[in-house]
């Protein structure tokens, strides 16, 4: 008798600890059972990222539809490519999709908008983006500026 | 000159003697960990996880609810000067899965079981137990020590588990229930922000690292203890002093390592 409430207790403990584990993935941390988690990555070369970071969103029509993957410097060219990861499978972006970086609020993070084209084609894995617009940084901007009003 | 000679030596003497007690735990650890548990020996297994991780639950759940429902109050609070009233529930669960929890699971699990194992295994010693199974046959590393080490490390990421869901809990309690924040917005800013990996995994990583900590400190003091009732009561304070300032101090590693961008 002694054994089998001992065994109980133990077994009634780590089934507790399962269920927080299942409760920590599925309600905190919003982990989607079944869901179709396939994904894919296109790259897209900016002039100048300014302070955006891996795992920023990226963004179509303000809805999250992927995270900066990875962001490399092209010493050559002098450009950053970025990687972006886009959920679903390739196929649901056209070809001359356009890519920019802008920040959320004043002060808050950079992320990545993409605005769809016209085309038929779709981006494939691993396909570059070529309309891109780098983040406007202030101070080039104040710089501009001043040398405008001196003109 | 002769002070100074004697204060170099006492010095010298005790560097010595932490640097053989870390050999001799490390030893101890090493040869008990050779110790995996057979189906045969599973009861003592449960036994100890019974002692010290079902034991403890009370605790946890405990200070987790009270931790759980001051974090909320706190945050409610300041954030509500800003109107971001619904950010409680990713600040609190962001705190709760990155430190707290495994930090202050491990801090109470010294507290509560890690001293009970030292005080164990270092009564044993004082009356001979452990020689007398030796003089046996049956090596007291692998019958007393190893099913212990082995149930601090499965019971502690379990509490921190357990801790982390009662603790937003009591989050939500005093948040959403009494305070008013808006249940949806708590909830996806939360899902929104928080990640498997990056926050629940890592944090059950520093977790897991804590049980070693603690279970191997613990079951030391206590193998290594005076057999004597002034040995045993120092160990004991010796098991929740190290242990404490081991996991404080690991967590800063474990955060550089794990969160650092290095």
């Amino acid at each position: 008798m002694r054994t089998r409430t001992l065994e109980l207790s133990v077994g009634a403990f780590v089934l507790a600890g399962i269920v927080a584990l299942i409760f920590l993935a599925v309600q905190v941390s919003g982990v989607k059972i079944g869901e179709d988690d396939a994904s894919y990555s296109v790259t897209a070369r900016f002039n100048d990222v300014a302070g955006l970071r891996t795992r920023a969103k990226v963004s179509m029509a303000g809805v999250t539809i992927g995270r900066v993957q990875d962001i490399q410097v092209d010493m050559a060219w002098g450009d950053a490519v970025v990687t972006l990861e886009i959920f679903g499978k390739p196929g649901n972006l056209t070809t001359d999709t356009s890519a920019k970086i802008l920040t959320e609020g004043i002060l808050g993070a950079r992320y990545i908008s993409l605005l769809p084209g016209a085309d038929d084609e779709t981006l494939a894995s691993g396909d570059e983006i070529s309309d891109t617009q780098g983040a406007l940084v202030l101070e080039n901007l104040i710089g501009e500026f001043l040398t405008n009003l001196g003109n | 000159m002769t002070e100074l000679l004697q204060l170099i030596r006492g010095v010298g003497v005790r560097a010595l003697a932490v640097i053989g007690s870390l050999g001799r735990a490390t030893m101890m650890w090493v040869r008990a960990m050779t110790w995996v548990p057979r189906w045969s020996e599973l009861g003592l297994l449960i036994q100890q996880i019974y002692n010290v991780g079902f034991l403890s639950l009370v605790i946890i759940v405990l200070s987790a609810f009270s931790i759980g429902a001051v974090l909320a109050l706190q945050f409610y609070t300041q954030l509500a000067r800003f109107g971001a009233q619904e950010a409680v529930g990713l600040g609190l669960a962001l705190v709760l899965l990155r430190e707290l929890g495994p930090v202050v699971t491990a801090l109470l699990f010294a507290g509560r079981a890690g001293s009970a194992l030292t005080a164990e295994i270092g009564l044993m010693k004082t009356t001979e137990q452990l020689s007398s199974m030796e003089m046996m046959g049956v090596d007291p590393l692998r019958r007393i020590v190893a099913p212990r080490i082995w149930a601090g490390l499965i019971s502690v990421p379990l509490l921190t588990l357990i801790f982390n869901m009662v603790a937003i809990y009591g989050g939500v309690v005093v948040a959403v229930d009494w305070l008013g924040a808006d249940p949806g917005g708590f909830w996806s800013g939360m899902q929104d922000v928080v990640q498997l990996w990056e926050d629940l995994g890592k944090g059950m990583v520093k977790s897991f690292v804590f049980a070693l900590l603690v279970t191997w400190v613990a079951v030391f003091q206590g193998y290594d203890a005076p057999p004597t009732a002034e040995g045993m009561s120092l160990a004991t304070t010796r098991t929740v002093v190290i242990s404490s300032v081991l996991i404080l101090a690991s967590d800063f590693l474990l955060t550089l390592v794990l969160y650092g961008d290095l």
